[in-house]
């Protein structure tokens, strides 16, 4: 029996009438394998189709049709298991899970109950604000999804799409390891990103392709666990934040009027933002799960599974640490880098044979403050890595300043996806090469003490005067003089 | 020309192809037969137009010196098998007119392989049943009869009775328990159940997935041999398909039994058989010494707890495999104040009672509490079953027993009980359990004129030494009685 | 296995019929109680065999689950899919409402 050993930081803390609470929160997520076919026929997955274009008779479960496994859905739950560090079952079966739904056409959805194909593995997550956690996974497994039941096309009827009937999900249970809505919402967040960094989910959540079941309870800090509810079918991580907070206050309310909590499954509305109860006590469930006797054991090898860790992507995790110790950037800047996949590619060619914290100053300040204030995906950018690589390289070599360097990248955003100006172009466009020819400096240098003399005088017992005329002369070369060569020559004829 | 309905299925396809006669003219002969035999009530949907139209197509193909294996000879399909195009009832009122947009494996090779389909034949509903009574199109009427009625067995009661009747020169059937051996032994005719896997059971409408298997039920071992030759055959549609090239099964009729081991279980008897049927045991063994197989005597401990065994697996299966039929789909919806109680009312009016029966049994013991006392014990001892064959297979090459405990009863004798209905299965279910191919042969009639059947089981895949024991034992048996024509 | 499983009674059968989605008349509970107790207790032999240590027979066939590989073969049917369908509308399936 697990016992939740980890007390919640005191800031996660729900206060009470006579104590505090503490929120105790498991998450069941289903994510969607990304295959081109059904987990058990041959029928397509694409998302939007049609009512029941995308039905095959095994779908429909007309009288004699048989499942056969799609392996592609098998071996994408042993990557994802490999991703979740977790225990790949040599051994696994799919068993029959025995209910009566309008969009359940079998009458039992094809699962693995007793032997699924992944056990237990760990993930660490950081939700926002807070340390690094380690979050249990129990299990994964894989099951059919069941079709769409539409009730607003008719006040009296139900109206069912079975296009998503037969397609393959992955059950990731993980352990009541998490301990307020941040934590919850963060694990979402990690898992999505192993499953897209991996490929075997698109983690799509508007499409209902990664969704969350979430158990909360609550409890004295440190106490006896409490009686669980599973909110259901979650699809948004605000979402996932607003139902945590609502059922905690919700149970915190019963428990604190003297009542129990029933355990129970809730359907959490994201209009009224509160949870309601989904089933009666009547329809109490039993699944009579056993065996499903048109499907044989799942046996896979060692060297099967061995063979799919060889081409594992590197995973946010490993990349985050590598970015910090390979490039020397700060750990914060690491995870904003690797949050996922694109933004890590991205900085990987900026950063390729320039100054790494440079690049990643220029990338999370000025790119990406564009692209949030014109709300603008990295992948679309009208500044891509090689175009914000050569504006670095301008910097490095000293042709422009960067301060003139921020004017050339707004030039460069805003003419962007259509000109496609290189900075180098820009430059030499706007004529913004800095001067460093010590020649024209000194002219400049030399009219300027001229237009101030008496201030000139006071230089040698007051010479932080100096900025003065370092400032007066950037302003004569609007900003193109190299500062420091206009520091010497000043030093030299003020007699510094 | 001689009445075209008494050929064996070999004769006439040699007669086809000889064009001694046309397959219009035999499948003619058949539709007048059928028609005449309406009283035996063995067809749920005739399909005599269609019939007519592929015999012509047969005999174009004859005419050119082509055709298949099956090239123009009448046969009958099981109600069980989906057909496309043609009503599927699988006995039942639940699937009202449903019209398969698609054909079953099975008869997919039948029909590429020439066979003219006579339409759909009667069985018990759902396959549940061994005396055809629980069909909701009535009860098939045995063509053997002592004074009153008896039921034809089940669950192919139909299938059986018309090979008997000459309405087919063969028919496909189906066998979860016995429900082509013990319906092949109460009309004299001729049954195989192959290893579980050797037929496809894509199409088929399914009772128990891990027992039902495909067979046909013809006049003679040969013909069995012929219409097995091209149901079977590998699947991928099917998960649980062998994928093993079939030997030539006509060939193995002819192999004889000389030097063969036959097995002897001396546990295939109960208190209530009759002796007669000791009897006929015995004449089996006889038989088969004389023809140079060596007798050997084993046992088969388990074999009690079959039948238990088998009553808990089966309404198992049957009560997930039947989920499906809630009238949401297709087939029949009884509508009700709600969306529950529409399920409820489409499936109370739409199973029959003995399968509403199965199917509580069925969920019983999958339910919380009971699974493990009831369901995982019946998978162990399915077991000890398997396990007692695995052990005589190392002193016997098959095995001879009777194929059941008594000869056809009346009509509506057992229904009440439905205990001693099933005791009916207790020789031919431990075949079902263990995935044995079995044969039941006709052998002799009993004192009171009606016929009983042997059975000869064999290895998983050594369906060619049940054949040929089996041949071995018709030609000794040489049962040439027929039921008398009562019926036109 | 224990007498209790012989202890199937009215209740028992009104949840079975409940999970099975079969209506059944509160005046046929009884009766269907005794049956099942009546076949229960004839499975119940069962008991006497010794089963430690035996693994459970799932399947007739020993060996692993084909696989198909990862195509759409399949689908694109419609009107195939709703032909056989007690209502259908607009390409959906139409049944009892299945919300309040
Ligand atoms: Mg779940
Ligand atoms: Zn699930």
């Amino acid at each position: 029996m697990f016992t939740a050993e980890r007390v919640a930081e005191k800031k996660d803390w729900l206060s009470g009438r006579d104590h505090d609470w503490e929120i105790i929160i498991g998450l069941e997520i289903h994510a969607q394998v990304a295959s081109n076919a059904k987990l058990f026929s041959g029928a397509a997955t694409a998302y939007g189709a049609e009512p029941n274009t995308q039905v095959s008779l095994v779908d429909a479960a007309m009288p004699g049709m048989l499942p056969v496994v799609n392996e592609f859905c098998i071996e994408q739950g042993v990557r994802t298991g490999l991703g979740l560090n977790a225990q790949i079952n040599l051994f696994s079966r799919f068993d029959r899970k025995n209910y009566f739904y309008p969009d359940l056409p079998q009458g039992y959805q094809i699962s693995q109950f007793e032997f699924p194909i992944v056990g237990e593995g760990e993930i660490e997550i950081t939700p926002e604000g807070g340390d690094s956690v380690i979050v249990g996974i129990e299990r994964l497994h894989l099951e059919q999804d069941a079709g769409k039941s539409v009730h607003d096309l008719s006040p009296t009827e139900t109206f069912v799409d079975l296009n998503r009937s037969g397609v393959c999900l992955m059950e990731i249970v993980s352990k009541p390891d998490m301990r307020s809505p941040e934590e919850a919402s963060a694990y979402v967040e990690k898992i999505r990103g192993i499953v897209r960094a991996l490929g075997t989910c698109d983690g799509d959540m508007e499409k209902g392709n990664l969704r969350a079941d979430v158990n909360v309870s609550v409890r004295k800090p440190g106490g006896d666990l409490g009686t669980r509810c599973e909110l259901k079918n979650i699809n948004s991580m605000r979402f996932i934040r607003q139902a945590i907070n609502y059922e905690a206050r919700r149970q915190i309310d019963i428990l604190e009027a003297g009542s129990q909590i029933d355990q129970e499954t809730r359907l959490f509305d994201n209009a009224k933002g509160e949870t309601r109860t989904m089933r009666s006590k009547e329809d109490a469930h039993d699944y009579r799960y056993f065996p499903d006797p048109d499907l044989l054991p799942i046996k896979i090898t060692q060297d099967y599974v061995d063979a799919i860790k060889a081409d594992l992507p590197e995973l946010p995790g490993a990349r985050k640490a590598r970015f910090v110790s390979e490039y020397g950037i700060p750990e914060y800047d690491a995870r904003i880098l690797t949050a996922d996949k694109a933004k890590g590619d991205f900085y990987e060619r900026l950063a390729k044979g320039r100054n790494a914290k440079i690049a990643a100053n220029w990338m999370m300040g000025d790119l990406f403050g564009a692209l949030n204030k014109a709300s603008i995906d990295l992948d679309d950018s009208p500044v891509n890595s090689d175009g914000l690589g050569g504006l670095l390289d301008l910097i490095g070599d000293k042709t422009i300043s960067g301060k003139i360097a921020k004017d050339v990248f707004e030039k460069m955003f805003e003419g962007g996806a259509k000109t496609k100006e290189s900075a180098s172009k820009i430059v030499e466009r706007d004529g913004l090469k800095q001067v460093t020819d010590t020649g024209a400096i000194e002219k400049m240098v030399q009219e300027v003490i001229d237009a101030n003399v008496d201030q000139a005088a006071k230089v040698a017992d007051n010479p932080r005067l100096i900025g003065f005329f370092v400032g007066q002369v950037m302003k004569a070369s609007s900003g193109k003089a190299n500062p420091q060569a206009v520091n010497d020559i000043l030093k030299k004829k003020l007699g510094l | 020309m001689s009445d075209l309905t008494q050929l064996s299925l070999e004769a006439a396809l040699a007669g086809l192809k000889a064009k001694e006669f046309s397959s219009v003219e035999i499948t003619k002969a058949h539709i007048d037969a059928c028609m005449d035999a309406a009283v035996l009530n063995t067809f749920i949907t005739t399909d005599f137009e269609n019939a007519m139209k592929s015999a012509e197509k047969s005999d174009a193909k004859l005419a050119k010196g082509e055709g298949g294996s099956l090239e123009g000879a009448p046969l009958g399909i099981k109600d069980l098998y989906c057909t496309e195009g043609l009503k599927t009832t699988a006995g039942s009122k639940i699937l009202g007119n449903f019209m398969p947009h698609y054909e079953s494996t099975v008869t997919a090779n039948m029909k590429a392989d020439g066979m003219v389909m006579l339409g759909k034949l009667n069985m018990d509903e759902f396959a549940m049943g061994s005396s055809n009574e629980t069909s909701y199109y009535g009860s098939v009427v045995n063509p053997w009869k002592n004074g009153e009625n008896l039921v034809p067995g089940g669950s192919s009661g139909g299938s059986a009775a018309a090979v008997a009747a000459n309405i087919c020169l063969g028919a496909s059937a189906t066998d979860t328990g016995g429900s082509i051996r013990q319906p092949a032994s109460f009309t004299g005719t001729t049954g195989i159940k192959p290893t579980y896997g050797r037929c496809s059971r894509w199409g088929v409408v399914a009772f128990a997935s891990s027992l039902d298997q495909a067979g046909p039920i013809t006049r003679t071992v040969k013909d069995s041999a012929i219409m097995l030759q091209s149901m079977a055959g590998f699947d991928a549609k099917d998960s649980t398909s062998i994928n093993k090239a079939l030997p030539d099964f006509s060939a193995a009729c002819d192999k004889g039994v000389k030097g063969m081991k036959i097995g002897i279980p001396k546990e295939y008897t109960m208190d209530s058989m009759p002796s007669e049927i000791e009897d006929l045991w015995q004449q089996g063994i006889k038989w088969l010494e004389s023809c140079g197989a060596e007798i050997v005597h084993v046992s088969l401990p388990h074999t009690k707890y079959a039948l238990p065994a088998y009553y808990i697996v089966a309404p198992a299966e049957a009560s997930s495999n039947l989920a499906r039929y809630d009238g949401m789909r297709y087939g029949e919806r009884i509508e009700g104040d709600n969306l529950y109680d529409t399920y409820e009312r489409t499936r109370a009016e739409g199973f029959g009672k003995e399968v509403r029966r199965r199917i509580m049994i069925g969920t019983y013991v999958l339910s919380a509490g009971y699974y493990d006392a009831y369901y995982l014990k019946a998978q162990k001892v399915r077991t000890k079953i398997a396990d007692d064959f695995k052990a005589v297979w190392g002193k016997c090459d098959a095995l001879l027993t009777p194929t059941c405990p008594s000869s056809a009863f009346a009509i509506g004798r057992k229904v009440v009980d439905p205990v001693t209905m099933y005791l009916n299965d207790v020789f031919t279910v431990t075949a079902n359990l263990a995935g044995l191919p079995a044969m039941s042969v006709p052998a002799a009639l009993d004192n009171n004129g009606l016929p009983l059947g042997l059975q000869i089981i064999g290895r998983p895949l050594d369906e060619e030494t049940v054949f040929a024991a089996s041949a071995a034992l018709e030609k000794c048996a040489d049962f040439t009685a027929k039921p008398e024509k009562w019926w036109v | 296995m224990s007498d209790k499983n012989t202890g199937v009674t009215a209740e028992t059968v009104r949840k079975i019929a409940r999970l099975s989605r079969l209506h059944i008349e509160p005046d046929r509970l009884e009766f269907l109680a005794d049956e099942m107790n009546g076949l229960l207790v004839w499975i119940e032999q069962l008991g006497e065999v010794d089963v430690t240590g035996t693994q459970p027979m799932t399947s007739a066939v020993e060996m692993d689950a084909p696989m198909r590989c990862d195509e759409i073969t399949d689908g694109g049917m419609q009107e195939k899919v709703l032909a056989n369908a007690p209502k259908s509308e607009a390409g959906y399936f139409v049944v009892p409402r299945s919300v309040e």
